[in-house]
């Protein structure tokens, strides 16, 4: 008996010891950028990695002062509102046809909005840049709206399309049964009782977006357009750079996601997962 | 009864017109731009000659190579996440906070893990402190500034990030996986060896095959805001993936044609991925179905 227990304590010391190490390795520069934020850039370079030895405010000062710190947020954040709200109204309608309704070719229709899933953003950059530019809309945000809509699109018709199909049907009918129209079936009933799926899908276009580089570089180049990630991205490229301000800069975007999702977690991890995990 | 029979129509229009001027027209367009030649601003028919002239441009070829390289980090990913997921899945103490804490990466901006990581991989940046700190004095080199070494280290930081994402896949798989199947395997005197093979792996094939393909798609398109941020495709081409390469063609270069062409192939590529995705799917449907 003694010599199975020391075997298991030992196993789950072993195990312990894994995990530690990958939660060391996952924590280590998140931990970086934290406490090099606090630092002065006299002590960073003294000390790269240890605790700062006082809580300086001073680099969030210069982070949010400097290069149109608040501008870029405000960009991110109507980018990032304006296509999760539209996409998740345009999607709902969407999903309530293709989980609710017959039509004719529902099957293939259903597999080919699937499919665009995957396409990687990158591939349609070049012809809607051409596009948008004959019809006005770089530089806009309506342009760049309609983009990240039309993107986000396929996984939320997807998600939204399996939650409803969740949804007893006896409901539905009962509401029928009580005069409801298929408009008053959708608000009043599929809706409200979708709001768990609501809140994941939310929460998962709206990292997306957030987080988004790419189509923010192409389709908002100008100065007062440019998103957070995009003027995160050209901090590099300087030549002079004060490390520990750049550090609080991106300390303070990345709290916000870090912040929703220890409060979320779940829906976060339901939403990401719901494409493989029945 | 006549409105009933457009009513799906009326609720799908919104999403089919905006899918169509976000994905039907511009692929449309791209593969119409593919095909055509551009000069002072007259606009010719050229055949497959974009085609013939992007395999011609060593930048291009290195391009794919890189990505190709880049599909080492997906077997190390599947493996390493599958082992995280079942040490999870034991229950070992403090699974919870492992879980939340292994899953954070995915959720960062790229921007931003790209930028602390190339801090912390620059020549007199954190990682070389400690080596040195530690008298490793032959192993502080140039991680992100030498040719042999960028993209092993672009690598590391995308397994990182994208790792976490497999551990939570796995792990919500085999919570739905039935208890009794681990006893039954138990009580037989199956080892922990031969209980993942057995029981775990065959579980979990449909999400391991998931995930694969998922990870692969991301390795040969989905890796421009890594490259963007760490090393902008260098030094010299030693980081230059094909994202980079068509965006540098298209809005560096001004060869929208020949972008195009490029873009063509990589929708080509990952279209083969998608449809065997979906098929594995039905397949593994159809065995749900049967057995």
């Amino acid at each position: 008996m003694k010599a199975i227990t020391l075997r298991r304590l030992w196993n789950g010391f072993i195990r312990q010891i894994w995990m530690v190490i990958a939660t060391l390795v996952v924590l280590f520069p998140i931990y970086f950028m934290l406490v090099s934020s606090f630092k002065t850039q006299a002590e960073y370079i003294v000390n790269k990695w240890g605790l700062p030895h006082s809580l300086l405010l001073d680099n969030f000062n210069t982070a949010l002062a400097g290069d149109k710190f608040f501008l870029r947020f405000a960009n991110s954040t109507i980018l990032t509102v304006g296509s999760v709200g539209i996409s998740m109204i345009i999607a709902c309608l969407a999903a309530f046809a293709f989980a609710r309704m017959e039509f004719p070719a529902k099957r293939f229709l259903f597999n080919l909005i699937l499919s665009l899933m995957v396409v990687p953003p990158v591939v349609m950059v070049v012809p809607l840049f051409v596009s948008m530019v004959r019809w006005g809309l770089v530089n806009t945000y309506q342009g760049t709206i309609l983009i990240y809509t039309g993107l986000l699109l396929p996984f939320s018709i997807y998600l939204m399309t399996n939650f409803f199909q969740t949804i007893p049907h006896e409901i539905v009918e009962a509401a029928r049964i009580d005069g409801c129209s298929t408009l008053d079936v959708f608000w009043r009933i599929m809706m409200p009782l979708s709001a768990p799926a609501l809140v994941t899908l939310v929460v998962v276009n709206a990292l997306w977006v957030w987080n988004e580089l790419l189509i923010a570089l192409v389709f908002m180049q100008k100065d007062e357009l440019k998103t957070l990630m995009v003027g995160i991205s050209a901090l590099r490229s300087r030549n002079y750079i004060n490390i520990p301000a750049t550090m609080a800069g991106l300390t303070i975007a990345t709290i916000p996601i870090v912040v929703v999702y220890l409060l979320g977690q779940r829906y976060f991890i339901r939403g990401m997962t719901s494409g493989a995990v029945k | 009864m006549r409105s009933k029979k457009y009513e799906p129509f009326i609720f799908l229009a919104p999403a089919l017109i905006v899918l169509l001027l976000v994905f039907g027209y511009p692929i449309y367009r791209l593969v119409v731009l593919s095909l055509q030649h551009t000069e002072g601003g007259q606009t010719s028919f050229a055949g497959l000659s974009n085609y013939q002239i992007i395999f011609q441009d060593p930048d291009f070829i290195q391009s794919i190579q890189h990505n190709l390289t880049l599909l080492i980090c997906v077997p190390i990913m599947v493996i390493a996440a599958l082992f995280l997921a079942v040490l999870l899945f034991e229950r070992i103490r403090g699974w919870q906070f492992y879980r939340t804490t292994i899953f954070l990466p995915y959720l960062l901006p790229i921007t931003v893990v790209g930028l602390v990581f190339s801090y912390i991989f620059q020549l007199s940046g954190v990682l070389n402190d400690m080596l040195n700190g530690l008298g490793l004095h032959f192993l502080a080199l140039d991680w992100l500034g030498s040719t042999k070494l960028a993209l092993p280290t672009l690598m590391f930081v995308i397994i990182w990030k994208e790792m976490g994402f497999g551990v939570v896949l796995f792990l919500a798989r085999l919570m739905s996986v039935e208890e009794e199947l681990f006893d039954a395997a138990k009580i037989d005197g199956a080892n922990w060896w031969q209980l993942q093979m057995n029981i775990t792996i065959p579980q979990l094939s449909t999400v391991i095959e998931f995930f694969t393909v998922i990870s692969i798609v991301t390795m040969l398109s989905w890796v421009f805001n890594y490259v963007y941020v760490m090393t902008g495709g260098g030094p010299g081409h030693a980081t230059i993936v094909t994202e980079l390469y068509i965006y540098l063609m298209a809005f560096q270069y001004n060869h929208l044609n020949l972008a195009a062409a490029v873009s063509v192939l990589l929708l080509l590529v990952t279209g083969i991925f998608i449809f065997l995705e979906l098929y594995l799917r039905s397949r593994s449907e159809v065995m749900e179905a049967v057995g």
